[in-house]
């Protein structure tokens, strides 16, 4: 396995626990109050800068970087054109909800979840792209 | 989703008659990782134009000596 392809396991890897932690958390203070009145700035910003520490520090963790080549230049792009698609369907939620005047908590995170998703997304096509073909 | 390529090689033959010449040996020579020689082999990646070329060059033969495309349509 490249160190591009480990890279982009280790980064789907934190996207995927760190938001997951933040859930349990965030769940956790909603039993207690409601979406309107809920502390919810705090951890999803130590959320927010828990995923770009780790995800530093995994890419110094895994290796060496290997030199890149024309493919994984290609899958790169292909993988994020697909994960934008996602980050602008989750724009538009937010917007939608922003327009619906929902209460703050909600619009925060749902842009936080389509960064997630997008996330997600790109680095599960990336990952086929590497396995099957590209 | 991408579908791997239908472009069929002959690298592994003319790795093998070239005395076995290594795939990190292709792949130095030609500016790519070795990940994307065993790719390239597997036909899960179709080479830039470019790198068709200089794989041919490596080997001394013509383009369609090392990769060739079915005649029949998809």
């Amino acid at each position: 396995m490249s160190y591009e392809e480990r890279r982009i396991w280790a980064y789907a890897a934190v996207a995927a626990v760190v938001p997951a932690v933040y859930v349990v958390i965030m769940l956790g203070r909603l039993a207690d109050a409601g979406a309107a009145e809920v502390s919810y700035v705090r951890p999803l910003l130590v959320a927010v800068a828990a995923g770009i520490v780790v995800n530093f520090l995994a890419g110094m963790l895994i290796g060496t970087p290997d030199r890149r080549d024309e493919r994984d230049v290609g899958i790169f792009r292909y993988g994020t054109q697909a994960g934008y698609f996602v980050l602008a369907a989750g724009a538009a939620g937010a917007l939608a909800l922003t327009l619906a005047e929902a209460a703050h908590f909600w619009i925060a995170n749902a842009l936080y979840l389509a960064f997630i998703l997008d996330a997600l997304t790109s680095s599960a096509v990336k990952i086929v792209a590497y396995r099957r073909g590209f | 989703m991408g579908k791997p390529t239908r472009i069929t090689n002959t690298i592994r033959h003319l790795r093998f008659v070239r005395g076995e010449m290594t795939q990190a040996d292709l792949a130095s020579r030609i500016g790519v990782t070795r990940q994307t020689v065993i790719a390239i082999e597997q036909g899960r990646y179709s080479p830039s134009l470019e790198v068709a070329f200089q794989i041919a060059r490596v080997f001394g033969v013509p383009l369609e000596e090392v990769f060739q495309y079915p005649d029949d349509q998809p």
